[in-house]
């Protein structure tokens, strides 16, 4: 074995904050590597998914399709993905982030398919009856109703992707991982210190889309937003919190 | 770029898998291409094969001891609602741990072996299989509870009969949840006790053999959409009446 492991003890979550406290540039250099990682892939993954996603439920479309491919995304094993990345792209950030992206992109898309299909037919029609354009159905009707759903969608897949950036490290693509991934530089306190900041990452991310569904939410639809408290869990267990 | 895996190096240090099947054409093996048929045919049977059991071997376990505890768990905070709160909190903290880091955190108390990654795998089953079973109890509607209460069923008889066999569809869900997950967290095990298919993927990254990491990943992927599958057959076959109430509807 090449490193000994630490030994752990109870004082060591104290020493995780002193290594904070102690190495605030790496913290905050491996910080900022980490929200440009899971940044990019979310902003590439919403971009595609949710135009996508929103597309097809408004034409009713590609049910089968839309469902189904979160299932299969999240049976994807992150690792696997990663590996496999790092076969097409070679070692370094875009293979990290293709992957985040593929893994991303399921959990986007089908939660605005279903966001948009399922809105009531009637509410449709009557903006059909007032004289209003497909565009302007999708824009102003579909678009703000499916928001809370599309949102869901949404902060689900931050999290993941912020802790799933954490397997970056194993394949040198840098970020909160790289600290993890090496225990023998920055000892069992370094990986918890890291392990703390990814966590509260994961929060601040879920926190911040959500202050983004408040901030893009007609007035008049804002009423169950009130609370608005990042659960890490909700969207991951799927079943259970709908 | 280097790749320093201390635990592999329990591993022989050269690179006996950068090989092909004696007598066949290695060209590719030797270029290490993104990928090698020649070698995922030559190493089925001593490299893949054996992992791919081992990894089905730790989901089961895993998934296994995590439903006993959280079924347990739910049965308890089902019937005592104070219970919810700090199982479920001690859960979700669970999750929230990166996987590469819990595993890492139980070295010290468990070592380098297959305790800790189970350990670790248990510990990410329990907030999915716990939400969903105790969802799935809680959705069973009052007046079909009040109805067999009415029927003379005990408490036992109740739970068997009526709450469990209505609570399936949320439990299996959960299961399917659980399995894929673990068997994308027991890949990532690997990079502590050199087991399933983690372990080619590891050793593919820290000899620099492509085939082999992404062979084995794509195995990985195969195996979780398998499993997903099986999983939601399974599930079709033991709630045959949800299928048909959605059929009327």
């Amino acid at each position: 074995m090449i490193f000994a492991f630490d030994t752990f003890k109870p004082h060591t979550f104290v020493d995780a904050f002193r290594f904070m406290a102690d190495n605030p540039a790496l913290m905050w250099q491996k910080t900022v590597e980490h929200l440009q990682i899971s940044g990019a892939a979310m902003g590439i993954a919403l971009l595609i998914a949710i135009p996508l996603g929103v597309w097809l439920g408004h034409i009713h479309r590609g049910s089968f399709i839309s469902i189904n491919i979160s299932n299969i995304g999240r049976a994807l094993p992150s690792l696997a993905v990663i590996a496999i990345g790092l076969g097409i792209f070679g070692i370094g950030k875009t293979n990290v982030v293709f992957a985040l992206v593929v893994l991303a992109f399921p959990l986007m898309l089908t939660n605005a398919y279903v966001a948009v299909d399922n809105i009531d037919p009637d509410v449709i029609e009557s903006a059909r009856g007032m004289g209003m354009r497909p565009h302007q159905i999708l824009l102003r009707i579909e678009l703000p109703l499916a928001l809370p759903l599309i949102f869901a969608g949404i902060k689900t897949a931050a999290v993941f992707v912020v802790a799933t950036a954490t397997l970056g490290g194993i394949v040198g693509g840098g970020g909160l991982g790289d600290i993890i991934v090496n225990q023998a530089s920055y000892f069992l306190r370094g990986v918890v210190a890291a392990s703390i900041a990814v966590a509260a990452l994961s929060f601040a991310a879920n926190f911040a889309f959500a202050l983004l569904q408040r901030a893009v939410t007609p007035r008049a639809l804002r009423k169950g937003l009130r609370s608005i408290e990042p659960d890490v869990s909700t969207g991951v267990v799927e079943a259970a919190t709908a | 770029m280097s790749f320093e895996f201390g635990l592999l190096a329990a591993s022989p240090p050269v690179i006996p898998n950068y090989g092909g099947p004696p007598g066949g054409s290695h060209g590719c093996i030797a270029r290490n291409g993104t990928f090698c048929w020649d070698w995922v045919k030559g190493h089925w049977g001593d490299v893949l094969q054996p992992r791919l059991l081992e990894h089905l071997e730790l989901t089961v376990i895993a998934v296994g001891i995590g439903f006993a505890i959280a079924f347990s768990a739910a049965l308890l905070a089902h019937r005592r609602r104070w219970f919810e709160t700090p199982f479920g909190a001690f859960s979700a903290f669970l999750y929230t741990i990166p996987s590469l880091a819990l595993f890492q955190l139980l070295v010290p108390f468990t070592g380098l072996t297959v305790v800790t990654i189970e350990i670790g795998l248990v510990g990410y089953t329990l907030l999915i299989l716990f939400r969903n079973i105790l969802e799935g109890l809680r959705c069973v509607p009052g007046d079909v509870l009040e109805a067999a209460q009415g029927m003379g069923l005990t408490g036992r008889q109740i739970l068997l009969r009526i709450e469990l066999p209505l609570a399936l569809p949320a439990i299996s869900a959960g299961v399917r949840i659980a399995v894929v997950t673990t068997i994308s967290l027991a890949t990532v095990a690997a990079y502590i006790t050199p087991l399933g298919l983690g372990q080619p993927i590891f050793y593919g990254l820290a000899t620099d053999f492509t085939t082999e990491f992404v062979a084995t990943a794509a195995l990985a992927i195969a195996l979780a959409i398998v499993a997903d599958g099986v999983l939601v057959l399974t599930q079709r076959m033991l709630t045959p009446w949800a299928r048909a109430r959605r059929r009327t509807a």
